[in-house]
């Protein structure tokens, strides 16, 4: 947790600044975000950030809760994405986008208004909160007196913020990995990288006088190929995301995404589609918590129980899974890229069970469901920018270590499927169904891996498959790839995480 | 800011980047005005209503280029946005296919109105979207003891873009949208609880149906679930709904553009000319479908748009061509993306599709599945019902469909008179032979 110096910012950007650095945008003294430490300012600094101070918040709140209401937020957030690309062997592409605003949400028991703004000057925040408060209907509420900086827990500290790396620094990481992909296989026949970054700085005031603060960084490295053999052309690609900076892009990291790009493309020569039908299903550990993601993350979102949609929305405190399984939510992971130190209404984020020894404990909770089941929020509000109001999403999803060996796993399975890598799920909450999609994986024939497989859907509901987990192993691991999930519209970067588990019956989509 | 302000701030933003060193440049600039409401149980459950802004810049410079876009529209900002552009446009690698399309594939566009802007759109008062909506939730309400719950929404956006080009270009648009609909959930057997929508989007206020059409719609659609099974592993005949088709037929769009071809990702990579698909199968691109909601004079690298046959009674015609990769692969452009999509249609509805199949399967539609876009290969989830001598029997889920995309696109064999006007696009119901199907 390095303060950013002022000789470090002039450093930097005598070489290149970022394109369209936070100063700019922001109108500010470039000296107060250069001079800003990661973490551990001052509430001012912060409120600094985005030009507004303590009367300008207290008015814009009053506003809000004009015509009643119980609770006001806003949401302030800037953020910067870039992307830099590589094809045809040259990096010959970028993209950048800045982003900032401010939301304004008015609850009125589980009624929400919602605006917002993209020009932070009072009048505009005015207007906006007007436009948010006439979800009520009654007489004004009063505003909090003072307003104080809760501090949060850091997960992902890092060296230097992204809104200072420039172009320079990323292109040569970008050339590095293409040719590694280049040198791996002579049937590789095109390549493609992106490096991309994209941070934002949060800021959280409620109307109970509580302030957060908090600098999400994101880093990711996708590389993709095609190859050819024969007269047969097959793609592959591998991404690696964190709540990282700069070292992120490391030597260790290049080599793992372009050896796995290129072994994911001509590995998929010999595979095939294969039999579909009912079948036993070994999931590798790590992204394969897409299982868990889809089958019981959405529906113990509490939204969706609170208004009765879940199959899930009775369930709580019953057994829906063998004893040794535990299912958890989890914001606390480092540099996952899921985590949050704090969630977007707030609220303190933690680690949560949804199910604990086999037995459904607690839905996720944002602040409305919270209040409708008289809990306390699980830290779960999250919504994708400045543009939408907050619901519950899942952080990081997994399950814990179980009992049983990897070897053990394989050798139980007579006749099966081993599913390795995924590109995308779904779910309906209501009754249960959801899929997710094989990009890779292999035949299991007598205990044995066999033969490559690709390309298949797998479909199953959601209670039922959670009764089918029959062993679970000790290798627990987090996905280390680029997902996002999507729920009414609004997208957030998850992660997801298993040990090798087996299902003993979900239905395999196939060519026979 | 007004219209005027807006084209002056476009054209002053490209003056910028070539006196900061592009040598040309393009500028986006949009706005929009949007409104949602939700309402549940009979209450307002959420109000959301806000503007917005933003820039996008294109810059080429020495055969470099890069795109950037802001929210930030004040002068000041956007002086230091568009230099800095600039300036990391220079670490690139020069790329000699780079530079804005040639002016002739931008002029000639068709002098039309597209009927895309209701007039009547300001008139709107959010008392006219809440009792929309509060009648959706009423109907749903009122459709079924069963109903567990029920979301009914309206929502409405008025947008306005610019575009302008340093080589002369200057296009503008200005339309409306307007969506509404409801998702219901109802009881079902044991723990599930079956749920549906029926949703859709109009250019035009006065298009909207009486809203309980949305709030009986859904709610039947929901019932019509109850008691879903698998069915046995095999194969079937198929009918696809026309409002799930466009999740089959997306598959095929990666494959259809120049990237993917220059970029040796499309099973369809020398295909041009060839037969992809049964003689029923003919898809078109036409910008200029009155009220269309993917209808445009330009497109987005502001190229005049033109109706375009994509595949004619089976056989590929034309893939989406942008300039960049049009240039790399010594293509004519014809544009990359996608307007309305429209096609053959047949002569009987979805009832008579299904009256015609002895033994296969309504599917109502899609959950997850992917498709390799180099191979064809493809595998999704399906729901809908089961249907024996052309009547449905009962509902079914949990089931794959899987197959290569160059097989299934020969097995269409027929396509229904019902295009989903409610989307750009406007596919029909599809009747497909001997589909293998994974369930029990």
């Amino acid at each position: 947790m390095a303060n950013i110096s002022r000789r470090k910012f002039v450093k930097t950007g005598a070489g290149w600044v970022a394109l369209a650095s936070v100063p700019t945008i922001l109108h500010l003294d470039p000296a107060r975000i250069f001079a800003m430490p990661v973490q551990g300012g001052e509430l001012s600094d912060y409120m600094g950030l985005f030009s507004v101070d303590r009367p300008t918040i207290k008015k814009v709140m009053a506003a809000a809760l004009a015509h009643g209401g119980d609770y006001c937020d806003l949401f302030f957030e800037h953020r910067i994405s870039n992307w830099v690309g590589l094809q045809d062997d040259a990096v010959n592409r970028a993209y950048s986008n800045v982003d900032m605003g401010v939301g304004i949400r008015v609850l009125n028991g589980d009624q929400t208004g919602y605006s917002f703004t993209e020009e932070l000057t009072p009048d505009a925040m005015l207007n906006a909160a007007k436009t948010a408060a006439n979800i009520a209907n009654s007489s004004a509420r009063s505003v909090p007196v003072e307003f104080s900086l809760h501090k949060t827990p850091n997960y992902y500290p890092i060296e230097e913020l992204w809104d200072k790396v420039g172009i320079d620094q990323k292109i040569p990481f970008i050339q590095k990995l293409n040719q590694r992909m280049r040198d791996a296989d002579n049937r590789i026949i095109k390549t493609r990288v992106w490096y991309g970054d994209w941070s934002s700085h949060v800021l959280v005031a409620n109307s109970e006088g509580r302030v957060t603060y908090d600098y999400r960084p994101m880093a990711e490295i996708h590389a993709s190929c095609s190859a050819k053999q024969g007269s047969v052309t097959e793609e592959g690609s591998y991404s690696l995301a964190a709540r990282k900076g700069m070292e992120h892009f490391s030597e260790s990291n290049l080599k793992l995404a372009a050896d796995k790009a290129v072994s994911r493309t001509v590995g998929q020569f010999e595979a095939i589609q294969p039999e579909g039908g009912e079948m036993e299903v070994v999931l590798a550990p790590g992204s394969s918590g897409i299982l868990l993601h889809e089958a019981i993350g959405h529906g113990m979102e509490a939204d969706f129980n609170r208004k009765n949609e879940s199959i899930y929305s009775d369930s709580i405190n019953k057994p829906i899974a063998e004893p040794m399984v535990s299912i958890v939510d989890d914001a606390t992971w480092e540099y996952a890229r899921g985590s949050l130190n704090g969630d977007d209404e707030a609220s303190d984020t933690e680690k949560t069970f949804l199910v604990r020894d086999g037995i459904l404990r607690s839905y996720m909770h944002d602040r409305i469901s919270a209040k409708h089941y008289g809990i306390k929020s699980t830290g779960s509000g999250r919504r994708e920018s400045f543009r939408h109001s907050p619901m519950p999403r899942m952080r990081c999803t997994y399950m814990l270590p179980g009992p049983h060996k990897r070897e053990e796993i394989f050798a139980s399975v007579k006749k099966g499927i081993y599913c390795e890598s995924f590109t995308n799920g779904e779910v309906h909450i209501g009754p249960g169904d959801f899929t997710f999609y094989v990009k890779t994986g292999n035949l299991i024939e007598n205990g044995k891996l066999t033969r490559p497989i690709k390309d298949i859907n797998i479909i199953g509901n959601g209670p039922e498959v959670l009764k089918n987990v029959v062993m679970v192993a000790d290798d627990l691991k987090m996905s280390v790839g680029s997902g996002m999930c999507g729920k009414n519209g609004q997208s957030v970067p998850v992660s997801m995480g298993l040990p090798t588990a087996k299902v003993s019956a979900i239905t395999v989509g196939g060519t026979a | 800011m007004n219209s005027n302000n807006r084209k002056e701030l476009a054209h002053w933003v490209v003056k910028q980047a070539v006196s900061d060193g592009a040598d040309e440049a393009s500028v986006d600039l949009a706005n929009s005005r949007d409104i949602e409401i939700e309402v549940r149980k009979g209450k307002l459950d959420k109000l959301q209503e806000s503007t917005q802004n933003s820039l996008s810049l294109s810059i080429y410079a020495n055969h470099r280029y890069s795109s950037h876009s802001t929210n930030d529209l004040r002068r000041e900002s956007l002086s230091r946005f568009v230099s800095e552009a600039v300036a990391m446009t220079k670490y690139l690698t020069e790329d000699e296919f780079r530079y804005l399309p040639e002016p002739k594939y931008c002029q000639g566009q068709k002098q039309i109105d597209l009927k895309i802007n209701d007039n009547s759109y300001s008139g709107l008062t959010s008392e006219d979207r809440v009792k929309y909506a509060t009648e959706i939730d009423a109907a749903a309400q009122a459709a079924s003891p069963k109903v567990v719950t029920c979301t009914a929404g309206f929502s409405d956006t008025y947008y306005e873009s610019i575009k302008v080009h340093s080589n002369g270009f200057e296009g503008s648009n200005a339309g409306t949208v307007f969506s509404a609909g409801a998702e219901a959930t109802v009881e079902g057997k044991g723990e599930g609880r079956p749920s549906d929508w029926d949703w859709r989007t109009y250019r035009f206020r006065k298009e909207l149906p009486s809203p309980e059409v949305f709030g009986q719609g859904a709610v039947q659609r929901a019932l019509g679930k109850v008691g879903q099974e698998k069915i046995e592993t095999g194969k079937y005949d198929v009918v696809i709904e026309n409002r799930a088709a466009s999740r089959f037929l997306g598959n095929i769009l990666g494959p259809l553009s120049a990237s993917s071809i220059q970029q040796k990702r499309s099973f369809l990579e020398g295909k041009l000319g060839e037969k992809i698909a049964s003689d029923k199968f003919s898809w078109i691109d036409d910008p200029f479908v009155p009220s269309g909601l993917g209808s445009r004079l330009y497109d987005g690298e502001g190229l005049a748009t033109k109706r375009r046959v994509i595949i004619d009674k089976g056989v590929l015609k034309s893939f989406y061509v942008d300039t960049y990769y049009g240039r790399k692969l010594g293509w004519e452009p014809t544009g990359g993306g996608t307007t309305n999509l429209v096609f053959d249609y047949g002569d009987k509805s979805l009832d008579e599709l299904v009256a015609q199949m002895q033994r296969g399967i309504l599917v109502t539609g899609f959950i997850g599945g992917n498709s390799n876009s180099v191979t064809g290969d493809f595998s999704a989830g399906i729901f809908g019902s089961y249907v024996e001598n052309g009547k449905l029997v009962r509902p079914v889920n949990e089931l794959n469909i899987s197959g290569n995309l160059m097989e299934v696109m020969g097995q269409i064999a027929e396509l229904g008179n019902d295009p989903w006007i409610y989307s750009a696009w406007r596919c029909p119901s599809i009747y497909l032979t001997e589909l293998q199907i994974s369930g029990a």
